[in-house]
């Protein structure tokens, strides 16, 4: 089985993290490996005061005070050359605890200075040190309304190493997470499903109890970024009748070295008390998977391009699911060149149908 | 006569399973209409074919089980053992931690070398288990990463080692509507290299064994299981015990001895006490057809169809090109059974389509990065591209 180690750098980097392991710890007794950057200390303190504070050690921490003030350079230049040794003394600790490491995840901010700037650093450590590993990084992009004035140049210098540095890119907004999560309290509070909703079965909901999502916002968005990377790891970590492991991800979905940005999409974004899907149920799941309301990032891809497309099933779903659904899409496409076909997995578990 | 068979990669694995379990039931099934002593050198032959004996009673198959990453290989390895009628030998798995994330280039030129010696060595094992050996059967798809990709390089092996042995390989042709992107890219690859190194490719297409769970066996939500157990069922009713000779009571027949590409029948399977041959309303021309009858009446079957010349190509006397074997022990529960092997242009289609999807990819040098990371270069491509149309054009001129 094939292990993965979380680089989680900065303040969002660090939240979505968190997120993660309370998600992954509830499916899963294993604990990855993951290492902890920040430049300032109060998240990374508050993870270690809260309910996770078991599952890390300082040993992968590091931390500083100042923080990188929102700019790209410091951390890249200042804080990259100064803690580099120190980084990759502990990757190198993360990565002998695996038995097998495939693969390394980093998720970070891009309008920031810490995630963006020492978060990209880090890519090229990575890089020169680990290359046979895959480097998969989930960057959240700034959305229309972003409260940091210099996020543009931040975005901007962290692209050019993005481009060069990772093998897959899974770029996401702050707007499109808000905009599911308009949708699913839209729905939950219509009193249309009423209590027929599971209340842990949402997206955004947590291992905990369920928090109304108005309390801490960020919260319920992170733990979609969080259900995302569970699903993606899931075939490495379970079994079922036709695998998909991250490297079969990165083969299939990235036709030339340098598109490797995939767009995301994540369905259900709740499940029903029932839990035989009806046919039906099924094949909307598949609609909703190429629609924009789901997906983690806004973009348009029905009216551009696809150029591959990857589908990820867990569940109670047969083989024969699925083919009805990939021929329903194909006259849908039919105009599109370089459509390939869909690539599935299933497995029996919990429920969200992702897209890449 | 042994059959060492290898399944490569998670198809590989999971076929393989199904169709040990296919061919065991069969051997021990209740037979009302044969003779205690026909049925009993029946099913010493399929034992001697497909198992070997172990202290404790339970049959060991005669297989080596190869994948790049574990998961598949510990489910086969407990159902077998968890079914209680016949399990796989402890040491004849082969695994690694990660995978050839489908890529054919991987699995030939990264997986191959590396581990060639210990798979060499695990197949030497089976192989001196074996009384007399009578060939190989090889299980693998040609979507995906290991079994393309390794499978090419094994039976490469396979040829430079035991080339006095007969390898066939089983190959599951994949969904036309697609599982894997560069599943056609993997696909040409491996039937370019298989073609120089097996003596004969056995095909099934996902998209016609999915046919035949949804419309002859009404099978509403059809998983993979079912399709495997479809194609088991096939592989079995051709590889069990045929009598060599009319009137003799030795199964003695080379299952393996055909020595040209055959292709097994698209929906052709029976029913009970019905005969139905497959009939196709418009004939492709074969080169080969090989009907294995089996059960009630088998020797008073009607076979003129099958000796029309307007089958054959016209460099060949049906007489010649058509063989029948008749074996009066049924197989599993239906008292009549047929079976047809046919090498013929059925494939020409199929393999003119994934050439021209390879193709227009390869145009737009799409993906060609991946396998030029690992030693496949472009010249590679075109020499399986050249390869495959010499192939299509002469199963066209028949």
């Amino acid at each position: 089985m094939t292990q993965s180690v979380i680089v989680q750098v900065g303040q969002c980097g660090n939240q979505i993290g968190c997120c993660f392991w309370d998600l992954a710890l509830r499916e899963h007794a294993a604990v990855n490996q993951a290492v902890l950057i920040d430049m300032e200390e109060g998240v990374v303190n508050e993870i270690l005061q809260g309910p996770l504070r078991d599952v890390f050690d300082s040993k992968q921490l590091i931390t500083d005070i100042s923080g990188s003030g929102n700019n790209w350079a410091v951390g890249h230049k200042v804080f990259g050359s100064r803690y580099q040794e120190e980084i990759l003394e502990k990757l190198r600790k993360s990565a002998e605890h695996c038995d097998c490491l495939q693969c390394f995840f980093v998720i970070h901010s891009m309008g920031g200075g810490t995630g963006s700037g020492l978060g990209t650093y880090l890519l090229k450590v990575l890089e020169d040190e680990f290359p046979e590993v895959y480097r998969f990084v989930t960057s959240v992009y700034p959305s229309g309304e972003d409260d940091v004035i210099t996020s543009p140049y931040n975005s901007i210098l962290a692209m050019k190493e993005l481009n060069e540095h990772a093998d897959c890119v899974l770029p996401i907004d702050n707007q499109s997470l808000f905009d599911i999560i308009s949708k699913i309290d839209l729905v939950v509070n219509s009193g249309k499903l009423g209590t027929t909703i599971k209340p842990k079965s949402l997206v955004t909901s947590s291992a905990g109890t369920f928090k109304k999502w108005q309390e801490k916002p960020f919260d319920a968005m992170n733990n979609i970024v969080a259900n995302l990377l569970l699903s993606l790891t899931s075939s490495a970590r379970f079994e079922g009748s036709l695998n998909m492991d991250l490297n079969e991800i990165s083969m299939n979905l990235v036709p030339f070295p340098q598109l490797h940005y995939l767009v995301s999409s994540l369905t259900p974004l709740y499940t029903l008390a029932d839990v035989n899907v009806p046919p039906r149920r099924l094949d909307q799941m598949f609609s909703d998977a190429f629609s924009k309301d789901h997906q983690l990032i806004r973009a348009d891809p029905k009216h551009s391009l696809y150029l591959a497309c990857a589908l990820m099933v867990r569940g109670n779903v047969q083989i024969s699911d699925l083919r009805r659904n990939i021929e329903r899409f194909d006259c849908v496409f039919f105009k599109i060149i370089y459509v390939y076909c869909l690539r599935q997995c299933s497995r029996v578990l919990r429920r969200p149908l992702c897209k890449f | 006569m042994s059959i060492v068979t290898v399944q490569l990669g998670q198809c590989g694995n999971q076929i393989g399973f199904e169709v040990f379990d296919a061919l065991f039931i069969d051997s021990h099934c209740p037979q009302r209409l044969s003779s205690k002593r026909e049925n009993e050198a029946y099913q010493a032959s399929c034992k001697e074919r497909f198992f070997s004996e172990e202290e404790n009673g339970v049959p060991i198959a005669r297989a080596v089980l190869v994948d790049m990453e574990p998961k598949v290989i510990n489910q086969t390895l407990s159902k077998a053992a968890q079914s209680g009628r016949w399990k796989y030998g402890q040491h004849s798995s082969f695994c690694q931690k990660q995978g050839s994330g489908n890529n054919w280039a991987y699995g030939y030129s990264v997986h191959g070398p590396r581990h060639e010696e210990s798979i060499r060595n695990l197949i030497q094992k089976e192989v001196e288990k074996c009384d007399s050996l009578s060939g190989f059967f090889i299980i693998m798809s040609m979507a995906g990463g290991t079994g393309s990709g390794l499978g090419a390089f094994v039976t490469q092996n396979l040829q430079d080692q035991y080339s006095n042995s007969l390898k066939m390989n089983q190959i599951i042709w994949p969904y036309g509507t697609g599982e894997v992107i560069v599943q056609n890219y993997n696909s040409v690859l491996t039937l370019s290299h298989l073609y120089r190194s097996s003596d004969a490719l056995l095909v099934h297409e996902n998209d016609a064994v999915h046919k035949i769970c949804a419309k002859l066996m009404n099978i509403k939500q059809i998983s993979f299981s079912d399709i495997n157990q479809v194609l088991a069922h096939q592989l079995g009713s051709v590889f069990q015990p045929t009598y060599s000779a009319e009137g003799s009571f030795h199964y003695r027949r080379n299952p393996l001895g055909i020595d040209w590409q055959i292709r097994p029948p698209l929906p052709g399977l029976p029913s009970l006490s019905k005969m139905s041959l497959n009939k196709e309303l418009h004939f492709n021309t074969s080169i080969a057809n090989l009907l294995i009858l089996r059960g009630k009446d088998v020797h008073s079957a009607d076979l003129e169809g099958f000796k029309d010349p307007a089958l054959y190509t016209s460099w060949l006397e049906p007489v010649n090109a058509f063989n029948v074997w008749r074996t009066q022990r049924a197989f599993s529960k239906y008292e009549k059974s047929a079976a047809l092997v046919s090498n013929s242009q059925f494939l020409v289609k199929p393999l003119d389509m994934i050439v021209g999807k390879a193709w227009n990819m390869f145009a737009s040098k799409a993906y060609v990065h991946q396998y030029t990371k690992f030693g496949i270069e472009e010249e590679d491509f075109l020499d399986s591209f050249a390869l495959l149309e010499q192939v299509v054009a002469s199963y066209c001129t028949l």
